[in-house]
């Protein structure tokens, strides 16, 4: 178990525990966490569970997919720390990471 | 006014098997997709990427099932209306009349929504300024490229079709491409012929930056980008176009009356039928207790919905069960010879 903590693009924070193994996106779904789309399920094939990383965190993480990038240029307003958090693996070393949600996914 | 048994809505999968199994017990059916092409998420999002669980199929690429799916429909004239969303759903009696933003009109007893997750359309510039020049001189897609003969045209985008018309209106424009990073997803050969204009000075190329607002009275004149150091450039622009691809947007759907939890349409698992008669909603979009969003629950929902359809679009005729495999009817209909 990891704890993750969503910030809504209001400042609104959900913290949970996700299971290892999952990804930070499938943790946001299975607790209904707003903010968090993913259109696809995972498939990396639209960007709309995208979330900003802060610089503590960015490099702490799992390294971006091949073709990670090319769909966060389809995302609502990307940033450098953009992730799709469909990509981003929970694990005890991410025990505490939090992600910032955009304005809207689509 | 087209007259059909029932209107499919999507023509992604689901959509297309619920077409046949529709044909396949006698019925009519047109299809509605907001896309220019056939297939769906399997041809928009990822044609070429394999899929293992479709049954007695081991692998095939969304354009390979799209492709089987349709000579599947082969024996069957249908009728898909492409590139038209549609827009309204009114009751009439036992009957729905139907609307499309092109303006064709439908009456059906029976509506089969495919949606998957909504329709595409483009994904927009997030600055709020944008939306006044929309459609107008900011663009998301090109009609006629002859309004850009001799105007400044900036394109943002870093995929094919950004890139393609960045080379293509730079023998006529004056062009500027802007992207959000330095690397690009357009085709290899595109991104050595852009870097090539670039040097020789016939294409503007900013890499790492974004559109931060626009400027200009009743059209756009001006465009301010912001790159990753937060520092901005302003830029004449006559126009300003988006590439950003496409994004599932639910629409209309959401204004038809339906019960929906989040963006899916809730369904019985008998008929599919959402709480309005007649309306039945199958594939990715539906949501029942137990749903799995997987091709093969869409085939599932669609047989079942297309024969309840039967119900309502032949009232005094009794339904009766056939297997293709004997069935003397059936052969009929497919254009095979019976033994």
């Amino acid at each position: 178990m990891a704890k993750i903590t969503y910030i809504e693009n209001n400042g609104k924070s959900h913290t949970v525990e996700v299971v290892e193994g999952l990804t930070v996106m499938e943790g946001a779904v299975q607790n209904n966490i707003p903010g968090i789309d993913a259109d696809c399920g995972g498939g990396m094939a639209c960007a709309t569970c995208h979330v900003y990383v802060k610089d503590e965190w960015f490099d702490k993480i799992n390294k971006k997919s091949e073709g990670e990038d090319d769909m966060i240029d389809q995302a609502y307003e990307p940033k450098k720390n953009s992730r799709l958090s469909c990509q981003i693996q929970v694990s005890p070393e991410v025990d505490g990471l939090e992600v910032h949600l955009p304005v809207k996914q689509v | 006014m087209i007259k059909t048994d029932a209107l499919i809505v999507g023509a992604g999968p689901t959509g297309l098997f619920t077409a046949h199994q529709l044909k396949l017990i006698g019925l009519d059916c047109e299809i509605v997709d907001n896309l220019d092409k056939i297939g769906g998420q399997c041809i928009e999002l990822y044609p070429d990427k394999p899929i293992y669980d479709i049954p007695a199929i081991p692998e095939c690429t969304g354009e390979e099932l799209t492709e089987n799916l349709l000579n599947q429909l082969k024996p069957f004239n249908i009728k898909f209306h492409l590139s038209e969303r549609v827009d309204e759903l009114k009751q009439d009696k036992n009957k729905w009349r139907v609307k499309t933003n092109k303006g064709t009109e439908f009456e059906t007893p029976n509506v089969i929504i495919a949606g998957g997750v909504g329709s595409f359309e483009p994904r927009k510039f997030s600055p709020i300024e944008c939306e006044k020049f929309e459609n107008k001189t900011i663009l998301y897609s090109i009609k006629d490229k002859k309004i850009f003969y001799g105007k400044t045209v900036s394109i943002f985008g870093g995929g094919d079709s950004a890139l393609d018309w960045a080379l293509e209106l730079s023998e006529k424009s004056k062009v500027n491409l802007i992207h959000r990073r330095d690397e690009f997803r357009a085709a290899q050969a595109t991104v050595d012929k852009v870097k090539e204009l670039s040097n020789a000075g016939k294409i503007n190329l900013i890499v790492n930056s974004q559109l931060k607002t626009v400027n200009g009275n009743g059209k756009l004149e001006e465009i301010e980008v912001e790159n990753d150091n937060k520092e901005t450039k302003k830029l004449k622009s006559d126009y300003a176009l988006g590439f950003f691809g496409l994004i599932m947007q639910l629409g209309p759907i959401a204004n038809w009356g339906l019960n929906l939890d989040k963006k899916t349409i809730e369904v019985d698992t008998e008929k599919f039928e959402t709480n309005q008669k007649g309306i039945y909603a199958v594939g990715d979009i539906c949501n029942y207790p137990g749903k799995l969003k997987l091709i093969l629950s869409g085939f599932h929902e669609g047989a079942l919905a297309a024969r309840a359809c039967f119900k309502l679009a032949r009232p005094n005729e009794k339904y009766k069960f056939e297997f293709t495999t004997s069935s003397k009817t059936i052969k009929n209909r497919l254009g095979v010879k019976s033994d």
